[in-house]
């Protein structure tokens, strides 16, 4: 790729932005190599975030499931899993990291919005500012067995139900005005009278009162992640989100194809068009030179992809138990069989099962490949992989010309797969004037270079209107 | 038991026991929310040689309408403090009235994994009905029913830091897997109001199971590891400490002692202007630091721990430090928590074996 005129470009200026996702699950993360450490161990978690901060990575972001996965009715065993519960582990790290935001995946189905909010705050607050919250929704009863409130939502109320979530949530952390808090032990009161407001709200999902019991953040809000690739879910995040998580951060074309799809969405929901960070998750390989890197993913691969991995994969596309077949041989004979997949193993469901394994044979053939050589060549794909300066030309042209905004890289090593990002490619990408050299602000919204909260916006413009 | 006589526990939430702490506090209001507040009273109690501390909750804010006082939640407290300390204890108030007892479960077991086998659990109760319209809850309105859930509650928590077995990530390269399932357990619990699947999503908590601390009169003993008593005076203490029936009993000692500038007295009812210091039946001691010492070493003979209730955290806490534990070390009272030791080993508790695991054994040699 040969370098652009950095003012011939849409973005000149535009600057690159990293998440990093320890992830805790899947078959992405690396636990057979020597140096594959501890998913639990607080130390793992330490060493990741501090990586992250010396990088100067906007957020270091924990997902969640809240019910182990399974196949077949039994527990999933051949990818990494247990993990903590998200905020704990993020509040512990806000008291080892400065300027790094903390991001966590929590669900709005089984959760209630007082307490949520509350426990965000509380992040928020330990933090200084650094606390962001990714939405995501559930619906089936499957994960509903370890709640009291029980399974299940209609597919179609999950987003309902996140929207009034989100709602009631910001309701309550707008709950007290700035500055609410008395300054001296002399004042009437702890807090300013009046500057505190009970909060009621019956709506279709939620029925809640109370008094917030959180002053806000020096960001106002947490910062509110989303990563639903549906149109209804980036219709959500055109109205409610300030970054967005996608699967199209691989190809430029398809990045730049789904940037302007949720701008002019964002368009339609009446905000800027840069009022979102677009930020697609994905897995950087790093090389000296571009052999060293081809052949460190093939190592990588065949690590992600073991023999029992390959068979679970192609298990899945033929809708079939394959786990005796040997992954080292041909593809199956088999026929597939479709079948409605009930998500349960958390698995995107397969459009067209048969056209795929037809072209998995005709692929397998052409190439001699085995079963295994074939799920590593044509199953679920991600990532970049070449030099430092190779990647980032590549990444400076992905953001100047406006088809993302950063990523949220997920390390196949814990915890060291940081390091040659933060060594190798940051420099350059700081050399390019795509990559910041210090962090620009204190808390995550600021160093995401994003506005105040949507909905002090809209009071600010009410009051101004008024 | 072996180790020391006495556990000495020191709860920090807020500004003080008083509702009318913060007035005497030595920061002003708008500085109680802040890292360096939560973090610097941690580390005031860890170098002072307590064995736990215990962090306050609840829904509702404490500080009645229209006064509403802000309050960080207890687990964030608590793993924000755990991941600033190194040896002390910590154990956060956490409700089960209406909370989910599987996130619950998940957070202290986390809580578990961040101190590196630290942690314990006070259980308390959300009693208000107001508390329910915060969950968008039926309220759980008598006191029967709010035990139920506590103790259905416990159940669900213990059972999932038990579902899976300590060994169960076996990383085994030969055969492609990273858990053994076998060692991986559903739980199946069925209550009266609700059931829950499981197994837990976290690891099993490097203590195997948290400390558990609770009221005798709301948790079953059976329940708990160390039962919190209260009563007025040390005759009704050790009646209680006598019938608790649990590993371990801890007194809840109110204090407000004589600081340079006030006495005790003083400073109780300077607060008392604004409000009356809340009565919950505990023994109160309101007086010198040696008077505190001696009143301990009375209890040290009824009881195998005390938790302080400071008046004011910032003018009682820095007396127990300097004055009244190295008095009670100095008389092998109490010993400060060794370094890389679990909250059970410095309570004497042992490691209990994991009820799935011991079932599987069972299940295998008959």
């Amino acid at each position: 790729m040969t370098r652009t005129d950095p003012l011939d470009v849409p973005r000149p200026h535009a600057q690159l932005h990293f998440g990093v996702f320890f992830q805790g699950v899947n078959h992405w993360t690396i636990w057979s190599a020597p140096d594959s450490g501890s998913q639990i161990d607080p130390a793992s978690f330490r060493r990741v975030a501090q990586t992250a901060e010396r990088g100067l990575f906007d957020a270091f972001f924990l997902g969640e499931g809240l019910r182990l996965r399974e196949v077949d009715g039994r527990i999933h065993d051949l990818d990494v899993a247990g993990r903590p519960d998200a905020i704990t582990q993020l509040a512990a790290l806000a008291a080892v990291t400065r300027r790094i935001g903390l991001v966590s995946t929590s669900n709005s189905t089984f959760n209630e919005p007082a307490d949520l909010a509350r426990r965000l705050s509380g992040l928020d607050l330990l933090s200084e500012g650094r606390a962001g919250w990714n939405v995501v929704t559930t619906d089936n009863a499957w994960t509903g067995a370890n709640f009291r409130r029980g399974g299940y939502l209609d597919h179609a109320d999950r987003y309902r139900r996140a929207e009034e979530f989100l709602t009631v949530a910001r309701t309550l952390w707008d709950g007290w005005d700035d500055q609410a808090v008395a300054t001296s032990v002399h004042a009437p009161a702890w807090s300013v009278p009046g500057a505190v407001r009970r909060v009621r709200h019956r709506g279709a999902q939620f029925d809640v009162d109370l008094t917030p019991t959180l002053p806000r953040s020096a960001q106002g809000h947490p910062v509110i992640f989303q990563a639903g690739d549906s149109g209804e879910g980036r219709d959500f995040a055109a109205r409610n989100a300030d970054v967005i998580f996608s699967a199209h951060g691989n190809d430029f074309d398809d990045a730049l194809g789904f940037a302007d799809d949720i701008r002019a969405r964002l368009r339609a929901a009446g905000r800027p068009e840069d009022d979102l960070r677009i930020l697609p998750g994905t897995e950087i390989i790093i090389g000296a030179t571009e052999e060293e890197a081809q052949e460190k993913k093939r190592w990588i691969r065949l690590q992600q992809v073991t023999p029992a991995t390959a068979l679970g994969i192609a298990g899945l596309l033929w809708g079939i138990d394959l786990s005796d077949r040997d992954a080292d041989g041909p593809l199956p004979a088999d026929d597939p069989v479709v079948a409605e997949n009930d998500g349960s193993f958390g698995a995107r469901r397969i459009a067209d099962q048969r056209a795929v394994v037809a072209e998995w044979r005709a692929k397998a053939e052409a190439h001699g490949w085995s079963l295994r050589e074939t799920v590593i060549a044509l199953g679920p794909q991600r990532g970049h992989v070449g030099t430092p300066s190779g990647l980032a030309d590549k990444f400076a042209h992905f953001v100047r010309h406006g088809a993302i905004d950063g990523f949220n890289v997920t390390p196949y090593l814990i915890p060291d797969g940081l390091d040659d990002i933060v060594d190798l490619l940051v420099p350059e990408l700081q050399e390019r004037g795509v990559y910041r050299t210090e962090y620009t602000g204190t808390t995550l919204r600021e160093n995401l270079g994003l506005r105040e909260p949507l909905t002090q916006r809209s009071a600010r413009d009410r009051r101004q209107a008024g | 038991m072996s180790g020391p006589a006495l556990h000495l526990a020191v709860e920090l939430d807020g500004d003080g026991s008083h509702p009318a702490a913060w007035r005497r506090a030595a920061h002003s209001p708008d500085q109680l929310l802040t890292p360096r507040r939560v973090a610097g009273l941690a580390t005031v109690a860890e170098n002072a040689g307590f064995t736990l501390i215990t962090l306050d909750d609840g829904v509702l804010p404490p500080g009645a309408a229209p006064d509403p006082v802000g309050r960080i939640g207890a687990m964030e407290r608590a793993a924000f403090v755990a991941a600033s300390t190194s040896t002390i204890g910590i154990a956060p108030v956490v409700p089960v009235t209406y909370a989910e007892p599987f996130h619950v479960s998940s957070q202290l077991a986390s809580l578990d994994h961040i101190s590196a086998g630290r942690a314990g659990w006070v259980v308390t109760e959300e009693e208000s009905p107001e508390a329910a319209r915060v969950w968008g809850r039926p309220p759980v309105a008598d006191a029967d029913a709010r035990v139920r859930e506590s103790r259905d509650g416990i159940e669900v928590v213990r059972s999932l830091w038990d579902s899976w077995e300590d060994d169960a990530v076996i990383r085994s390269v030969a055969t492609s897997r990273y858990l053994d399932r076998d060692r991986l357990h559903y739980i199946d619990f069925t209550g009266e109001t609700y059931a829950v699947k499981g197994p837990a999503i976290v690891p099993r908590p490097p203590q195997g199971q948290l400390v558990v601390l609770g009221r005798p009169d709301q948790v079953p003993a059976g329940q708990l590891d160390v039962a919190l008593i209260a009563g007025r005076d040390p005759v009704a203490i050790a009646t209680a400490a006598a019938s608790a029936g649990t590993p371990r009993v801890f007194a809840e000692v109110e204090v407000a002692l004589d600081t340079p500038d006030a006495t005790g007295a003083e400073r109780v009812a300077d607060l008392a202007r604004y409000a009356s210091w809340t009565d919950r039946g505990r023994l109160r001691h309101v007086g010198s630091a040696d008077g505190l010492v001696a009143a301990l070493d009375g209890l040290s003979r009824h009881v195998d721990g005390v938790r302080l209730h400071p008046l004011v955290l910032d003018e009682d806490l820095p007396l127990l430090s300097r004055l009244v534990l190295p008095a009670l070390s100095e008389r092998r009272l109490v010993a400060r928590p060794l370094p890389g030791t679990s909250l059970r080993s410095t309570l004497g508790l042992a490691r209990p074996a994991n009820r799935f695991a011991a079932a599987a054994v069972l299940e295998e040699t008959r």
